[in-house]
């Protein structure tokens, strides 16, 4: 039911064992070690990092490309694709990209 | 996020209208106005190529669908209790079953349509199901779904190996392949045997529309699944989706890959129509008017760690054997195909 | 005087298979799936006809095997379809999987079995072994005695699986050859009776889930995006089992409220629905048996208590969930009890000893429980192989002990 305290007792999840909360509640932008920083200048809007963001972690607001830090994986495949290399896996926390 | 509109959405469909989302290639335009079929926070690998071809398939829908998805990675990592990645209604119920348990589910959508409970005037079936549950275990089952005809658009996703059991052989394995079940050793090279021509044996069903895919090749495999909706009866789409743990590449690279798995025509592009025959597609159909574009086998292996020991001096036989293999299912395919130059 | 008398119904010549195949097109399935297997045979293509004349809006999935046929049934009901699927022996045996998961989805669905031994040696005729072999699936099992009641109880599997205490899936268990293809008198309801009894088509039950905000269906509805079957941790799992659990202790009252029901409506029960005793109340022995040997067990008490003998027999027809207080009450007086069971669970017992001797087994006084593993394979059970069963059950009540508490009937050697 809602509100109940989690971990929930056996009555109060929902029969079928269905599950009861979406996966957006889950930050995956916890697995990172590098996180892809957009160079908007360089950026020509062709929304291929925006296609083949495995997290759909790159968004599209009409004007820019941003990259929702929540959710990505920092697997880099944005950076791979990108035709005119604006986007560069800069390591968390620091360190070289060596 | 700066988005003003949530951009993570569920898909929610009020029965008694009617629903036919149109097909727009128009990134720019479907990127806000759309949500994705799968939401983020889920637990696929960093890298992992299959929640590209999900997006895919997401923007390819035309209405109300429910996926059936057999055991594997996807369902897996998707649902890990109580949190649910879909958007649309989803069922898992066994490994190799996917086939059959879609036939129920169509079955039930028109019995109910035929006695006024069904409010929608059409809901689509997609099944999403590893090599693992279409080749080996689940095979029969697809293969009954196919014979019976049933309105289902059935996407194998092909990371050619048991991934989430962690990376055993299975039938679409390729010959040579190392897999913890198919080991380089002493005396074995790795996968004896070479991949089941898988999409071969759905036309032989002839089922009215089969195609194989790449989530690299987005505008293509948007187009394929679309038609694989569209199509009434069974329909059948092999996408493959390369595996950043078990295929042994960095995560950046797999949409490489799968660019690179169509130039070197390990993986053509093509699609099969009843009536009409085979049709190469996009990168394959230029590769067949241009032979110059056909990259060596190399090109596809040298990623990937699983191949790496082809590279070794000693067994240039092995990677001649996989040469001609590849060059011989290409000619094959270029021979039937329709469009290609003759 | 019930609402629907004899004279309401028709009578038909049918076999138990065709009786089930008659209550399924009434009871306004949506969903069949089958796959043949003797003796379930007739069922399926009796079926067949139904659908091939236009005479029931069923979709019917020829399915290419066993395990694709609870499949696809899984699939539909989830899909908020009323569904129905029959087999035996070796098929129910490839649904094993399936059947586990049906039951942890707590979807409702129907299951015939028509039963038949397991393999090796192939073996097509009359035992339980095949229904025992899933009585941990969490599915309720219940054993008719006769053909009449193979269509009565067909009828009331679907109320009882779709009762929003239960929902769960049931099984209807039917003797292989003994009734499946034996022709009996069967009264048929009026279709419009059925279709009431059943409240029409099936309505599906509601849960509560937060991402939606909202009690919703338990479907997969394009409205209500749901998941079914996620992965469990061994966080939750246990939680996830323990309503199966707590459904089937709710379906022992269910079970009995529908039997009631059909009584009020036809004139015809069995038992209190979870079991049915026969001249138990000053028995001194007691024989319990399931299926249709209860017919011949009856057929022997009759005699024997002509000529003066106290004997009784209890047939149990739930035997999933399993009535422990009913034949703890009804069997705590008699002084030796034969368990007949026609299967054996090989390195123990007969099925329904085990669960009677822990029926019994709290007791202060108990009676002298005995296992007759009787039938396998088809073997017949003659009315004179019962009679020395009582008689054997009798002397030991006069010595007041016995050797063996494990015997076989009807074996050579």
């Amino acid at each position: 039911m809602c509100e109940a305290k989690e971990p929930r007792r056996w009555f109060e999840l929902p029969i079928s064992a269905l599950p009861y909360k979406l996966s957006l509640e889950y930050k995956t932008g916890g697995w990172r070690a590098f996180r892809p920083v957009i160079d908007q200048n360089k950026c020509v809007k062709c929304m291929l990092c925006w296609i083949y963001c495995p997290e759909h972690a790159i968004l599209w607001d009409g004007k820019i490309i941003t990259v929702n830090y929540d959710y990505c994986k920092g697997c880099g495949i944005c950076a791979n694709e990108c035709p005119v290399k604006a986007i560069n896996m800069i390591p968390e926390g620091g360190g070289t990209n060596a | 996020m700066s988005a003003k509109i949530n951009p993570y959405r569920l898909w929610i469909f009020e029965p008694g209208k009617k629903y036919n989302i149109p097909l727009d290639l128009n990134i720019k335009k479907v990127a806000l106005e759309r949500t994705p079929l799968m939401l983020p926070g889920h637990r696929m690998c960093a890298g992992c190529s299959v929640p590209i071809f999900v997006k895919l398939l997401g923007l390819a829908l035309r209405g109300p669908t429910i996926i059936v998805n057999a055991t594997g990675c996807l369902e897996v990592a998707t649902t890990i209790f109580p949190y649910t990645s879909w958007a649309v209604p989803w069922i898992h119920v066994a490994f190799e079953n996917a086939g059959a348990v879609a036939s129920g589910v169509e079955a039930a959508l028109k019995a109910m349509k035929k006695s006024g409970r069904l409010g929608y005037d059409n809901v689509d079936v997609v099944v999403l199901a590893g090599d693992g549950g279409t080749y080996d275990i689940g095979f029969q089952s697809l293969s009954g779904m196919a014979e019976r005809g049933h309105n289902v658009l059935y996407i194998l996703y092909d990371n050619e190996a048991y991934m989430n059991t962690g990376i055993q052989r299975s039938g679409g394995t390729p010959q040579f392949a190392w897999t913890t079940t198919s080991p380089i050793g002493k005396v074995l090279p790795g996968k004896i045997q070479p991949k089941k021509p898988i999409a071969d044996i759905m036309v032989a069903h002839r089922i009215p529309y089969v195609a194989t895919a790449t989530p690299a090749h987005w505008a293509d495999a948007i187009r394929k699944f679309r038609k694989g909706i569209e199509t009434e009866g069974p329909t059948f789409i092999h996408v493959l989706t390369p595996c950043t743990r078990g295929w042994r590449f960095a995560e950046s690279k797999s949409i490489e890959i799968c660019k690179r798995a169509v130039d070197t025509c390990y993986f053509p592009l093509w699609e099969y129509i009843i009536g009409k025959g085979y049709f190469l597609t996009d990168r394959s159909l230029q590769i067949a008017r241009n032979p110059k574009l056909k990259q060596p086998i190399e090109k596809f292996i040298e990623l990937q760690g699983r191949f790496r020991h082809l590279l070794r001096p000693e067994n240039r036989e092995l990677l001649k054997q996989l040469q001609e293999y590849v060059d011989a299912v290409w000619e094959d395919l270029v021979n039937r195909a329709v469009n290609a130059p003759k | 005087m019930p609402k629907v008398p004899p004279e309401k119904c028709t009578k038909m010549a049918l076999n138990g298979d065709e009786a089930v195949a008659y209550a399924v097109k009434q009871s306004l399935v949506d969903v069949v799936a089958a796959y043949p297997i003797t003796p379930q045979t007739i069922i399926v293509e009796r079926f067949s006809e139904f659908v091939a004349n236009g005479e029931v809006h069923t979709e019917f999935i020829p399915v290419e095997s066993e395990h694709s046929a609870l499949s696809a049934i899984v699939g539909a009901a989830a899909a908020g379809a009323r569904a129905f699927t029959a087999t035996a022996s070796q098929g129910l045996a490839l649904m094993w999987e399936i059947l586990y998961i049906a039951s942890s989805l707590r979807l409702p669905m129907v299951l015939a079995v028509v039963n038949r031994a397991l393999s090796a040696p192939i073996n097509i005729h009359c035992d339980h072994s095949d229904a025992m072999g899933m009585r941990d699936a969490g599915w309720i099992q219940l054993f008719v005695e006769n053909s009449q009641e193979a269509y009565d109880t067909t009828i009331q599997a679907f109320k009882i699986s779709e009762h929003p205490d239960v929902l769960l899936p049931v099984t209807i268990n039917l003797d292989g050859f003994v009734l499946s293809h034996t022709l009996e008198d069967i009264l048929i309801l009026p279709d419009e009776v059925v279709h009431e009894f059943l409240g029409g088509y099936r309505k599906v039950a509601k849960t509560y889930v937060d991402y939606l905000r909202k009690e919703v269906e338990i479907k997969l509805d394009p409205a209500n995006p749901l998941s079914f079957g996620p992965l469990d941790l061994y966080d939750y799992y246990f939680e996830h089992k323990v309503p199966q659990i707590e459904a089937m202790r709710k379906a022992k009252e269910i079970i009995r409220k529908v039997n009631d029901e059909w009584y009020e409506l036809t004139g015809r029960r069995y038992g209190d629905g979870l079991i049915d005793p026969y001249a138990v109340e000053d028995a001194d022995v007691v024989i319990t048996v399931i299926g249709s040997t209860a017919g011949t067990v009856r057929h022997v008490v009759k005699k024997l208590r002509n000529k003066g003998l106290k004997v009784g027999m209890v047939r149990i027809r739930s035997f999933r969930p399993f009535p422990f207080d009913e034949i703890r009450s009804i069997l705590r007086g008699v002084k030796v009890v034969g368990v007949m069971d026609r299967a054996i669970s090989y390195g123990s017992y007969g099925p329904s000893y085990l669960e009677i001797s822990t029926a019994l087994y709290n007791l202060s006084e108990r009676p002298i429980l005995i296992n007759y593993v009787y039938g396998l394979g088809g073997r017949d059970i003659p009315p004179d192989m019962v009679e020395k069963v009582f008689m054997e059950l009798l002397d030991i009540a006069k010595k007041g002990e016995t050797a063996e508490t494990f015997k076989l009937l009807g074996v050579r050697g």
